[in-house]
């Protein structure tokens, strides 16, 4: 634990997610049930998405950690309703406070995009159309649902929301393009953008990879401060587990499209209950490890969505598989809750096995 | 702003008077190195057999004998500062701007080219006006409904557009509309102060050929614009502010993908204010594109130094416009 970059702030055991049950919609402010988004493309379906749950509640952060194209982005834009293309076909239920929004009609969907939701990509540079202001375009994003705004009053509002992100000379800055921002800075400018409308949920897909070190510990100091101040729910979307670490009060591991682990996030580093998990972990680096020794990178390749491996999905990765009699290979393991609260996991293994396993194996190497 | 265009004007200025040059030099020029003498020049402007004084006043009164930048000097002279001529006691005053005499007509050059000019501008503002709304409209919608029946349809319609002649097309409009069916008969140009609405009629084929081919042309390349430009990450963030798609589309699709338009329309229309020659020749436009065509069948220097100077100029112009028009567009061009 203690070579974990986990701030103090993490060790406040709150019980974090569950997995949802079906039913009529719980109390979460924000849940997730069995989202599916496939692609259909001239390679075959793209199964990006595959029966994803979660929930989370205001004033939490949920940090959404996997590897590359293990469909974090594609879950991001999901919940924001932001799949056009007659390609995408998007099911299972989003509940946004009491209300669905898979089977909405999406003008009501688009009335709540920027207001009660909002998302901040990961490189602010091409995030940010070139031809208009900074303050432009946070006025834009106000006035789009404050529709009697006059300019003047929008414009105070940029200024406003651009002093809060700590952009220095803001009512000079407003009128800056998005070219004169440095890369920090243009970040705290789409959180500013994305906050206007004092939404409930904030989205952030790779809020700090494009930025220098320095900057992202910032802007994620940002993100936490104002999620404090708001009382947001957040979901960062990372394949960074030090950014996790750094903000995340609960986790949930992807890998191709599905929950593989979902729980507090100091009962996930603490003990981790899946072997994705641990590989992610053991590929982490950190502070206390020599610059020169090898990170270990989980072996092999994610795996192609259009053919995903039957049974669960990390089967051809996973080092032991083969203690699970062949079910890794078969049947698709469901998430189950563990003897810890609000932690659960898909495995095949034995709770007695994982601990074994991460006792002895892991655990010593992290 | 204002000291770059300041720059800018003075730039296009330098590259005219270099543009000028090189015509002088081609076509006055080019003729001496192939051994032509200055006399042989003269006497492509005299009648058959002329006597050798004759010969020697023309030689004298085009200014063959002087040496080329000479000539090239009072030409230029003579656009800024106007020119006189003289035939011996006779002197003929040329004004500004002073393009010299057509060496068959005798005519001074620029006065007819004035004359010509409303109709070209009539026909390339027209058929600009035609040509970018529908190509506009069209490139924008065949992006947005990429692969639909709408798309393919006008798709194939544009590379039709693009690939025939203008040759073809306007005798073909003419063959069908203006004599099988005539529904445009007498094709006649009719200048606007005399009578708007024959102006219009009859400029109508004119117009829509000359557009058929520029509109195919900017529908492709509107629609490989939006198509490009609607796959930005700033068209993601657009709508993850909850804009209407309306708005995401025009403002923030359309606004990018036009840019790159407007510095080719700045293009085209200075180059067709130079002369529709094609088009004004197929349907007996009396404009500046047949006036470089007598000029050339002619090899009257005159006028085709004043048709090239012209349309060098619109070409300067439209490009200097178009430079401090991108400025204005693209906060990320910096004037430099
Ligand atoms: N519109 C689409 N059509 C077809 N396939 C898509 C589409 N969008 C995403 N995908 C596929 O879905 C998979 C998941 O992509 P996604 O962008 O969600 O990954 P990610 O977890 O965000 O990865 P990264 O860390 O690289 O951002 C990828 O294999 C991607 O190719
Ligand atoms: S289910 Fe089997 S293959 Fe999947 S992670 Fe568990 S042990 Fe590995
Ligand atoms: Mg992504």
């Amino acid at each position: 634990m203690k070579h974990l970059p986990l701030g103090p702030n993490h060790l406040h055991g709150r019980s974090g997610t569950t997995v949802t049950a079906e039913g009529p919609p719980d109390s979460a402010f924000l849940s997730v049930r069995d989202l599916r988004i496939h692609f259909a493309t001239d390679d075959g379906l793209v199964r990006a998405v595959d029966g994803l749950s979660f929930r989370l509640d205001r004033g939490r952060t949920l940090g959404i950690v996997g590897e590359s194209g293990s469909g974090k982005s594609v879950t991001s834009l999901g919940i924001m309703g932001l799949h056009r293309s007659a390609r995408a076909r998007v099911s299972g239920e989003v509940w946004l406070d009491g209300e669905e929004l898979v089977a909405a009609d999406p003008e009501r969907v688009r009335q709540l995009r920027g207001r009660k939701m909002a998302m901040i990509f990961q490189d602010p540079l091409t995030a940010m159309h070139p031809f208009y202001s900074v303050g432009q375009q946070i006025m834009e994003a106000y006035r789009v649902h404050h529709p009697d705004a006059h300019r003047k009053e929008a414009r105070a509002r940029a200024v406003e929301m651009l002093t809060r992100v700590g952009i220095p000379q803001p009512d000079r800055r407003v009128d800056d393009y998005p070219h004169q921002f440095s890369g920090g800075m243009r970040q705290r400018a789409m959180i500013a953008m994305a906050l206007v409308n004092d939404p409930d949920l904030l989205i952030a897909d790779e809020p700090t990879t494009a930025l220098d070190v320095t900057v992202q510990a910032q802007i994620l100091d940002l993100i936490r401060d104002l999620q404090r101040e708001t009382g947001s729910a957040v979901v960062i979307i990372t394949h960074d587990l030090g950014v996790v670490a750094e903000i995340a009060d609960d986790i949930l591991v992807m890998y191709a499209g599905r929950c593989m682990e979902n729980g507090p996030a100091e009962d996930v580093f603490t003990h981790p209950q899946h072997p994705y998990t641990w590989g992610l972990l053991a590929s982490m680096p950190r502070i206390n490890r020599e610059r020169k020794e090898r990170l270990l990178p989980i072996e092999g390749n994610p795996p192609s969505l259009i053919r995903v491996p039957p049974g669960c999905p990390f089967h051809p990765r996973c080092r032991y598989a083969q203690l699970t009699d062949g079910r890794s290979e078969t049947e698709v393991p469901s998430l189950v809750p563990t003897d810890s609260p609000g932690h659960s996991v898909a495995c095949h293994l034995t709770p007695e096995e994982r601990r074994r396993i991460f006792t002895e194996e892991i655990a010593p190497g992290l | 702003m204002t000291a770059y265009i300041v720059r800018r004007v003075i730039a296009a200025i330098i590259l005219l008077i270099v543009v000028t040059m090189i015509t002088f030099a081609i076509f006055f020029l080019v003729p001496r190195l192939a051994g032509e003498t200055s006399t042989q020049l003269a006497a492509q402007y005299v009648g058959r057999d002329p006597s050798p004084d004759a010969l020697a006043a023309v030689q004298k009164n085009l200014g063959f004998d002087q040496p080329l930048y000479q000539q090239w000097w009072e030409f230029a002279h003579g656009i800024v500062a106007g020119r006189t001529f003289r035939y011996g006691p006779d002197a003929s005053v040329c004004h500004v701007p002073c393009f010299g005499y057509s060496f068959k007509s005798h005519l001074p050059v620029w006065p007819e080219i004035t004359s010509r000019l409303p109709v070209t501008i009539s026909l390339a503002a027209g058929a600009a006006v035609i040509w970018v709304i529908t190509g506009v409209a069209i490139g924008v919608l065949s992006a947005l409904k990429r692969g639909s029946v709408f798309d393919r349809f006008s798709m194939g319609l544009a590379l039709a557009g693009v690939s025939l002649p203008i040759f073809f097309t306007a005798l073909l409009s003419l063959a069908l509309f203006s004599y099988k069916w005539p529904v445009f008969p007498n094709l006649q140009y009719v200048p606007i102060t005399q009578n708007p609405v024959l102006w219009a009629k009859n400029l109508v084929l004119p117009w829509i050929t000359l557009a058929f081919l520029y509109s195919a042309l900017y529908a492709r390349l509107t629609r490989a614009g939006m198509l490009e430009t609607m796959s930005e990450d700033y068209i993601r963030t657009a709508r993850a502010k909850g804009l209407p798609e309306r708005q995401v589309v025009i403002r923030h699709g359309l606004r990018s993908a036009l840019t790159p338009i407007i510095t080719i329309f700045g293009l085209d229309l200075g180059l067709l204010l130079g002369g529709a020659v094609l088009t004004e020749t197929a349907f007996s436009l009396p404009g500046v594109g047949q006036y470089a065509v007598e000029a050339i069948t002619d090899n009257d220097l005159p006028k085709i130094m004043a048709v090239t100077t012209l349309a060098a100029f619109f070409i300067v112009v439209a490009n200097l416009v178009v430079d401090v028009l991108y400025v204005a567009v693209d906060p990320r061009v910096r004037y430099r």
